[in-house]
């Protein structure tokens, strides 16, 4: 392993996108908190998922995780993309990197945005609302999978998409449906049957799920189910993308 | 054991045949001149070699190491300068080059050849300026640092002088001949002729994704290539008739400027003003063009089929 090598490609990642930080840590925090400010204006007093924990604490979870999975996945797409347009992704093509070791690099970066955004939404909504923690190593067992699957998809997105609105295609006809309708702003259980079983084949309701129990050690389903689907997601979507960094797909020619 | 195997190697483009079955070896140590017309196969058959591009068919080692097979070592004794332009805005010269290092598994310790890099090629005072605002010919200059921070024996430059100007070309070629004598193999792909001349000790002439020449510098002189010139002459009015004589030897015309192409041993330039003079052309201007690549295959092919 050229461990030198992964930690030179992460740091460079986290770098560019530190750089900016306003617009890739500070834009997805503001615009998460006043999803939080409408919708538990609106809802508070309307409606009730969990008993005893007010809507405003219920959505706090589904809405960090939305932010870090939509950043994970923003982060190692824009990056990938980025360096086929412009071409500097010969530097990282003309060294003896490998793909395991590009893949460690750009899946880590996303998981650090994702991380990042969601520590930042979760720092100032504490502020204005209670929220429990009632596991904290699954808590962060959620956020860190869920990254991962979402840097994984954007890494594959990044390599399939030759231009940029490709890349907005994927992000708007596959990320935000499967992110937006995974249950952020509901539980599973007050959807009719129909939804209910549709969403069980949606990765990112597991995400959601799981990570809200971390909170409140109440979900849909078992926080372990969760878990063994979420990770075995990000097994075969890794097995994937070492395959395609591998057959060099869209990027040695 | 060669620089540089290169074996029967095909690439297709879907249904183009960009390289059609290459073959040759770049000894260590050498000053190796790869040229050929614009579209000829160089950048591709420097891509397969950098790992850039796959080969349909055929092989390539990096002093015994296989490109494809071997990456890892191959790509460690090879530095390669894209002939594109590229450079990620998001960095400083000096984080470019550190960050490439880093990518080679090297740290710190590296820091101290990095900065004589930064120094040997001209950078100094542009070290910690963001790669966007640099020129042209600045970011070139960094395309090679960066292609030299893991001191590799082997460096291939893709037309590194194209469309640069002639400060610069000169302060490159120093840089380059340079590494050179320090031992590192170097391969170049020109469109300049007496860029080569001067600087290789054997080219290879790609035409066509095929080998249409490779040879010692001085025979391919000696076969009359680098012989021939192009003269501009300007007469006062447009000739009506070009003399016999020189028929063959037009390379253009176009309303009283007239472009001949003229074999510097065989082809007195002298004799030529004599001949338009009796034809009653009134010369105004002339001047002399070193010939292009273009001119060197007209040459070849010319001369193959005599
Ligand atoms: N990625 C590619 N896809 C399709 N055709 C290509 C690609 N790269 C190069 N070619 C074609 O291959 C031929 C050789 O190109 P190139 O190697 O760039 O030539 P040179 O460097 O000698 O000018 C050209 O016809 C070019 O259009
Ligand atoms: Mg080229």
């Amino acid at each position: 392993m050229n461990l030198r090598g992964i930690a030179t490609l992460l740091y460079k990642e986290i770098l560019r996108f530190s750089k900016v930080w306003l617009q890739t840590l500070g834009a997805p925090v503001i615009t998460t908190l006043l999803y939080l400010l409408v919708f538990s204006h609106v809802l508070e007093e309307h409606v009730q998922v969990f008993r005893n924990v007010s809507y405003s604490a219920f959505l706090i979870p589904g809405l960090i995780m939305m932010s870090v999975i939509q950043n994970a996945f923003a982060n190692s797409s824009s990056s990938v993309i980025q360096s086929k347009v412009t071409g500097n992704i010969v530097f990282i093509l003309l060294t003896p990197l490998s793909h395991l070791e590009v893949y460690l690099a750009y899946t880590v970066a996303a998981v650090v945005r994702g991380l990042a955004v969601g520590l930042g939404i979760y720092l100032v909504a504490i502020f204005f609302v209670s929220l429990p923690v009632h596991n904290v190593i699954l808590l962060v067992a959620f956020a860190f999978l869920g990254s991962a699957v979402l840097g994984t998809l954007g890494l594959i997105a990044g390599i399939w998409a030759e231009k940029f609105d490709q890349l907005a295609g994927f992000q708007n006809f596959v990320i935000m449906p499967l992110s937006f309708l995974s249950g952020v702003f509901y539980s599973l259980h007050s959807l009719p049957e129909f939804w209910q079983q549709l969403s069980r084949f949606n990765p990112f309701f597991y995400m959601i799920d799981g990570f809200r129990y971390g909170f409140f050690g109440m979900s849909d389903v078992s926080p372990w189910l969760s878990l063994v689907v979420v990770a075995f997601s990000l097994l075969l979507l890794a097995l994937f993308t070492l395959f395609l960094l591998s057959r060099g797909y869209k990027l040695r020619h | 054991m060669p620089a540089i195997s290169i074996r029967a190697i095909h690439k297709r483009f879907g249904s183009l045949h960009a390289l059609k079955g290459v073959e040759f070896q770049v000894e260590q140590g050498e000053f190796f001149g790869l040229l050929g017309p614009n579209g000829a196969g160089k950048s591709t058959l420097i891509n397969i070699i950098g790992g850039l591009a796959r080969a349909t068919e055929g092989s390539i080692e990096v002093l015994g190491h296989d490109v494809v097979g071997d990456y890892r070592h191959s790509r460690r004794q090879l530095g390669i300068v894209p002939q594109e332009l590229v450079f990620d805005p998001f960095f400083t010269v000096r984080e470019t080059l550190r960050i490439q290092s880093g990518y080679f598994g090297l740290g710190r310790e590296n820091d101290a050849w990095v900065d004589s890099l930064i120094d040997g090629l001209k950078l100094s005072d542009k070290a910690d300026v963001n790669m966007r605002l640099l020129s042209g010919g600045m970011k070139r200059r960094v395309l090679v640092a960066q292609a030299l921070v893991h001191r590799p024996k082997v460096v291939v430059l893709d037309e590194p002088t194209a469309g640069v100007d002639v400060e610069l070309r000169k302060s490159l070629w120093e840089f380059v001949k340079a590494l050179h004598k320090d031992g590192h193999t170097i391969v170049l792909t020109t469109h300049y002729l007496e860029e080569a001349e001067a600087l290789c000790d054997r080219i290879a002439i790609l035409h066509h994704g095929m080998l249409a020449a490779l040879d010692t510098t001085k025979a391919l002189l000696a076969r009359g290539i680098g012989n021939i010139r192009c003269v501009n002459i300007k007469t006062s009015e447009p000739l009506a008739v070009i003399p016999e004589s020189l028929q063959h030897k037009i390379k253009s015309q176009d309303g009283n400027s007239l472009v001949l192409q003229l074999n510097r041993e065989e082809d007195s330039i002298v004799n030529v003003l004599d001949v338009l003079r009796n034809a009653g052309a009134n010369v105004t201007d002339l001047e002399t063009e070193v010939a292009d690549l273009e001119d060197v295959f007209l040459e070849l092919t010319a001369a193959g089929r005599s």
